[in-house]
């Protein structure tokens, strides 16, 4: 490829989507943690607050470990969303706008 | 209750040949398509994402997941759900840190992105040493547990099932590379997900497809307790340890990083995360439905009696509600999912072998197309027969732990070493050399230490380290030693290589 790489990364767009892509996906890795973690806290240190029942026997903590795994899918779903119409075309016009110059 | 578990019955040879010569079909197919070292280690980079989702799913759903899970929870209840959810949520994690970086940065293995910009050789030995040791260690706990399942199941002795697994296996991988792994990970999916899927509706049927009414017939014969947390998590440090073993250790598995090679770029790369996220989520979703109804249905006590740790608690149900036919599609579904994941975790060594070792270590980065292709089918032959030597000495052993071990050793020597990589200019080669060699390390000596070993297995009193897994310990470690020594010995040429790479990592200019 002709794009001379070094103009590329001093690009202030660049660096703008750089720091957009960590920041999105850092807010993203700490939900899923938030998520897990506290699952596992719940369970680590109240067991009765999962062991509470929300049917005839059903407990709480059977739909909220189902949710765990639903969040984690939605999560990666949003990223995917976002890096497919976000990302992509910022990435798209900054190498339109260094080919152009 | 009478049950052909454990006799070779006609529908399980049948189900299992016509998988086994599908397959074979498939890779004599994919053998013509394999000439080169691009199409023998990522399929030519032409798989499309929705597939890599599928073999994705295929290379990490081992039979542990499918036989295990549903075992634990029928045997245990709630318990079994909770260690399900840790199997899932590395995933996102594996999306949002790595796989986008890995696929514009690498080539073939995960190696190649730390290569990028430090010196090829020290980096390139440390990071095979870790992922050797993921690779073999899970080839171990597979291959024990192909001979334990094989005999449970057909009755066959350890040795013959390890052989057949060993050799079918290798048939794939040296003549189809990874296109014909990738279609065996993609079939295997496809039936287990399917399986499972027929499975539970099946056993849903029975409680009016009502789940609140399995739970209360779960209730009535074995207590409330059943669904509620009993006593897999006793001290949280202990629980949170394990959790992170088992969702960053995926980030540093070799065989499921090596499968972001295979799409063509890091649009498809992210899409096949969804894709994977989704079936594997669905999967740890269902599988619980299918241990509780076990319980009720089939009932503890046969299970045991069987099996001890309850592995056969899906067949069972399989074959009160379907009879031996169904029993004989799901014995043969555990087989091919041990044979996928095996076939997998032999590629991943190879490429390390031959695309790390003797290419870049030994030949400097020089041999032509033909040698390398020569040199990655010995180096499969030698990793096959090695894991099938291995698998065969460790017989009748309590190899339960090793999968702990390898998910400790890929979060504590591979993970670390790769994330800095990706994100922090001032790494250096001797941050990540030691970096990986200290995780890998404290991951095999603390492991040992720990009451998996030393007191399950060894049968000491009291273990040395408290906790089951070290992944708290040895990944703080691995990360405070990377920064540390990249602080005491900079190396400039990282640094601008860093910078370098960016417009790679971060658009894909002069990705592969």
């Amino acid at each position: 490829m002709s794009t001379p790489i070094k103009n590329i990364e001093k690009m202030p767009e660049f660096k703008e989507l750089v720091t957009r892509r960590w920041t999105v996906a850092t807010i993203l890795t700490v939900l899923v943690f938030i998520t897990y973690y506290g699952f596992v806290l719940v369970v680590g240190l109240s067991k009765a607050t999962l062991a509470q029942k929300i049917g005839v026997v059903t407990t709480l903590g059977i739909p909220v470990a189902i949710a765990v795994i639903v969040i984690s899918f939605f999560l990666t779903l949003y990223y995917v969303i976002w890096a497919n119409s976000r990302y992509d075309s910022l990435a798209l016009s900054i190498l339109n706008k260094a080919r152009s110059k | 209750m009478q049950t052909s578990v454990g006799q070779p019955t006609a529908s399980a040879i049948i189900f299992f040949c016509i998988f086994v010569a599908t397959t074979l079909l498939i890779t004599y197919w994919a053998a013509k398509r394999t000439k080169t070292t691009t199409e023998y280690y990522a399929a030519a980079r032409s798989v499309t994402g929705f597939q890599n989702g599928l073999a994705l799913s295929g290379d990490y759903m081992s039979a542990a997941s499918f036989l295990g899970i549903s075992g634990l929870v029928a045997l245990s209840g709630y318990d079994g759900m909770i260690y399900a959810t840790g199997w899932l949520v590395g995933w996102p994690v594996l999306l949002f840190l790595v796989a986008e970086p890995l696929r514009n940065m690498g080539k073939y293995t995960f190696a190649d992105v730390l290569a990028y910009r430090l010196r090829q050789r020290p980096v390139r030995i440390a990071s095979a040493i870790g992922g050797i040791l993921t690779l073999i260690f899970y080839a171990i706990a597979q291959m024990v547990g192909a001979g334990n399942l094989i005999k449970l199941m057909f009755g066959l002795p350890f040795e013959l099932a390890v052989m057949i697994v060993g050799v079918v296996m290798l048939a794939y991988v040296l003549f189809g590379g990874m296109i014909a792994t990738t279609w065996v990970q993609i079939i295997k999916a496809c039936l287990l997900l399917g399986g499972v899927t027929v499975l539970m509706i099946m056993a849903l049927a029975q409680f009016n497809f009502s789940p609140s009414e399995l739970y209360s017939a779960v209730a009535a014969q074995y207590g409330q307790s059943s669904l509620e947390p009993g006593g897999l998590i006793t001290s949280p440090v202990d629980a949170v340890s394990l959790g992170l073993a088992l969702m960053l250790g995926l980030l540093g598995l070799p065989h499921i990083l090596m499968r972001f090679y295979t799409v063509p770029d890091a649009k498809e790369a992210r899409k096949s995360i969804v894709y994977a996220t989704g079936f594997i989520g669905y999967f740890y979703i269902i599988i619980p439905i299918v241990g509780f109804a076990a319980s009720v249905l089939v009932g503890r006590d046969v299970i045991k009696a069987i099996d001890k740790g309850g592995n056969m608690a899906a067949p069972l149900l399989a074959e009160l509600l379907g009879g031996t036919p169904f029993l004989g599609f799901i014995a043969a579904v555990a087989f091919a999912t041990i044979l996928a994941v095996v076939a997998g975790l032999t590629l991943a060594g190879a490429s390390t072998l031959s695309h790390d070792i003797y290419v870049h270590v030994v030949k400097g980065g020089k041999a032509g197309e033909r040698e390398q292709m020569t040199v990655a089918r010995v180096a499969t032959f030698i990793f096959g027969i090695t894991a099938i030597l291995l698998g065969i000495l460790f017989k009748g052993q309590n190899v339960a732990f090793m999968v702990g071990l390898v998910f400790a050793i890929a979060c504590s020597a591979n993970f670390p070493a790769l994330l800095l990589s990706i994100v922090w200019k001032k790494f250096t080669t001797a941050g990540a050399t030691a970096s990986i060699l200290v995780g890998a390390i404290l991951a095999v000596v603390l492991i040992f230490l720990s009451p998996t070993v030393w007191v399950d297995i060894l049968k000491n009193p009291k273990a040395i380290f408290p906790l089951k897994n070290p992944a708290i310990f040895s990944m703080t470690a691995a990360f405070i030693v990377a920064i540390v020594v990249s602080y005491l010995f900079p190396e400039k040429e990282s640094e601008e290589k860093f910078d370098e790479g960016k417009v790679r990592t971060y658009l894909a200019i002069g990705s592969e």
